[in-house]
C-alpha cells in the first residue's frame, strides 16, 4: 500500500474522460470502464501529479463552497490507489 | 459538490446495471468491430461461425468510419478491433485514428501476426490505447498445434515489441483440457513479458469451439486445480499483473448473464456489416440480423427486431418467467440455448432448473471421460481446425456440424 504518494496521478492504464451519453466522468482501461460519481470525478481530475491531497482539498472546497472534506478525499485517494487507478 | 464526499466510494460499474431495458434501452457501451474473418491462425476454439466463408464481403473504410462515428454518438466508449485478424486490414491505422479522435478507448485484439515495429509505431501515432495479444499456450509445441501454425516465437517477439512501444498489454489465453495443466507456466510467461493483465478465458463453446467441444472439454479436477494455481499466484504477485480467470459455465448451475443482457451494453458488427447482439448471434435461426450498410446504428440498437427480441424479461419462457433470479442472469445465453436444445428461446440449459440441464451434463461427461481416457480417444474426437476450406465445406453443406 503506497501511502507515501505525495502527488498522485493516474496510472497509464487508465484514461479519465467525461461521457456525454452518461453525463458522468468515467475511467476507461483495457476493455473496461468505471462510471464515477461527481465527487470521484472531481477528485480524479485533480490527480495530475501536480497536486498534493491538501491542494486538492483546498481547490475542491473553494470550487464547491464547502468545508471539512479532507478526511473523505483522503479515503477516496487511498481507495483509488488500492484499486490501482493512481500511482 | 452535488454528492457528499462520503459517497465517492459508491462507484457503480455500468455493466452490472440491471435497469429494465424494455422501456428505455440504455445506449451501447462496447462496440466490437470485427474487421475481417480472414485470419492467419486456425485455432480449434475460435468462436467465429463455422460457415464464415459464406460472408466474405467486407465493409469498406468509409463504412467503418461511419459505424464508429454513429456508435460513439450513441454513447459507446469502449471499442475493440477484432476479427479474424484485424491487422490484415491495411486501413486499421486510419480507423484507429478516427476512433481515437471520437474519444473511444481503443483496443486491438490480435494474434500478433503482422504486428511489426513499423505498424506498432503507426498505431501509436494513431492513438491506439491498448493491445490484447493472444497466446495458445506457454509452450511452442502446444501453441503451434492448437493454432495449426508456427507462431509461438513470433508472438514472443511481438510481446517484446509491444512493451518496447510502451503499450499496456493484456495477454489472452483460451483454456481447455489441452492447456489447463499449464496454467502456472502461462502465468509465469505473462509475468516475464510484463503484461499488465492476463486473461485466462476458459473456452466458450460457440462456432469452432462448439464443433470441437468433446475434444476441448476439461475435467472438473483440471479446472479446480487451475483455479487453485491462479489463486496462489494472485496472492503472490499482487497488482503487478491482474489475472482474470473466466469460469466455464458448463460446470456451473446458473447461467452467465450473457453480454450483460441482450441489447444491453454490447454491439458487435461483423465483417460484412451484420449487427450482432452477441458474438455468436449469427447462428440463431429465425433472427434477421440488421446490416449497418442499410440502417443507422441508432435504428438498429433501439428499433430492430433482432435487438429487441430478447431484451429484458418479457420474452422468457418457464422456468425463467416465474424465477426470482431472472434479473440476475436474464435467462443466460441465447446462442448456448440454441446450440444445446435447437431452440434459442429456451432457458439456458446451464441452469439446473432448466428441463434441458441434462444436455450440458452430457457434454461435460463425454468430454471429461474422453479427457480421462487420454490419447486413446484422440482419433475419436479429432480437432477440426478453423480454415477457409473447412468453412466452405460447412457453408455448402458438404460438411455437417457435429
Amino acid at each position: 500500500m503506497n501511502d507515501d504518494i505525495e502527488m498522485p496521478r493516474l496510472d497509464k492504464l487508465y484514461r479519465l474522460q467525461f461521457e456525454e451519453a452518461q453525463k458522468a466522468w468515467v475511467l476507461l482501461y483495457p476493455e473496461g470502464m468505471v462510471k464515477l460519481n461527481d465527487s470521484a470525478g472531481a477528485i480524479l481530475q485533480r490527480c495530475d501529479g501536480a497536486h498534493t491531497v491538501a491542494m486538492m482539498v483546498e481547490e475542491l472546497q473553494q470550487a464547491f463552497g464547502i468545508e471539512g472534506i479532507a478526511p473523505e478525499v483522503e479515503i477516496f485517494v487511498k481507495h483509488a490507489i488500492e484499486r490501482g487507478w493512481l500511482v | 459538490m452535488s454528492n457528499t464526499p462520503s459517497s465517492v466510494a459508491g462507484l457503480s460499474e455500468p455493466r452490472v446495471d440491471s435497469s429494465s431495458p424494455i422501456a428505455q434501452p440504455a445506449p451501447p457501451l462496447w462496440l466490437l468491430a470485427e474487421l475481417t474473418y480472414r485470419c492467419p491462425l486456425h485455432c480449434a476454439f475460435c468462436y467465429n461461425p463455422l460457415d464464415y466463408a459464406r460472408h466474405d464481403r467486407e465493409l469498406d473504410t468509409a463504412q467503418w468510419r461511419r459505424v464508429l462515428t454513429e456508435a460513439r454518438a450513441l454513447g459507446a466508449a469502449q471499442l475493440g478491433f477484432s476479427g479474424g485478424e484485424p491487422l490484415l486490414r491495411d486501413d486499421l491505422e486510419e480507423l484507429v485514428a478516427h476512433a481515437r479522435g471520437l474519444g473511444f478507448y481503443t483496443n486491438l485484439i490480435t494474434s500478433g501476426v503482422g504486428l511489426t515495429d513499423a505498424r506498432l509505431a503507426a498505431l501509436r501515432e494513431a492513438g491506439l490505447d491498448h493491445i490484447q495479444l493472444s497466446f495458445q499456450d506457454s509452450t511452442r509445441e502446444m501453441n503451434d498445434f492448437l493454432s495449426s501454425t508456427r507462431t509461438f516465437a513470433l508472438k514472443q517477439r511481438v510481446a517484446t515489441l509491444i512493451k518496447a512501444h510502451g503499450y499496456p498489454m493484456v495477454l489472452n489465453c483460451v483454456l481447455h483440457r489441452y492447456n489447463l495443466p499449464h496454467v502456472g507456466a502461462i502465468i509465469e510467461m505473462a509475468l516475464e513479458m510484463g503484461a499488465e493483465y492476463l486473461e485466462l478465458a476458459n473456452t466458450q463453446y460457440y462456432g469452432w469451439a462448439w464443433e470441437n467441444r468433446l475434444a476441448l472439454m476439461p475435467t472438473e479436477a483440471q479446472l479446480r486445480e487451475a483455479e487453485a494455481v491462479v489463486a496462489a499466484y494472485r496472492e503472490k504477485i499482487g497488482k503487478r499483473c491482474r489475472i482474470l480467470f473466466v469460469v466455464p459455465d458448463y460446470y456451473e448451475t446458473r447461467p452467465k448473464k450473457c453480454m450483460n443482457g441482450w441489447g444491453s451494453v454490447f454491439l458487435g458488427v461483423a465483417p460484412d456489416g451484420a449487427a450482432l447482439p452477441c458474438h455468436a448471434a449469427r447462428g440463431l435461426p429465425g433472427l434477421t440480423l440488421p446490416n449497418v450498410a442499410d440502417q443507422s446504428l441508432s435504428d438498429i440498437w433501439y428499433h430492430s427486431d433482432a435487438f429487441q427480441r430478447f431484451r429484458g424479461t418479457a420474452w422468457m419462457p418457464e422456468p425463467c418467467r416465474s424465477c426470482d433470479e431472472r434479473e440476475n442472469d436474464l435467462g443466460g445465453c441465447r446462442c448456448q440455448a440454441f446450440l444445446l436444445t435447437g431452440d434459442p428461446t429456451r432457458t439456458d440449459p446451464v441452469c439446473d432448473k432448466s428441463p434441458d440441464h441434462a444436455r450440458v451434463r452430457e457434454v461435460v461427461m463425454h468430454g471429461a471421460s474422453a479427457a480421462l481416457a487420454g490419447h486413446a480417444t484422440a482419433s475419436e474426437y479429432p480437432l477440426v481446425f478453423r480454415a477457409d476450406a473447412a468453412s466452405r465445406a460447412f457453408a455448402s453443406g458438404d460438411a455437417k456440424a457435429r
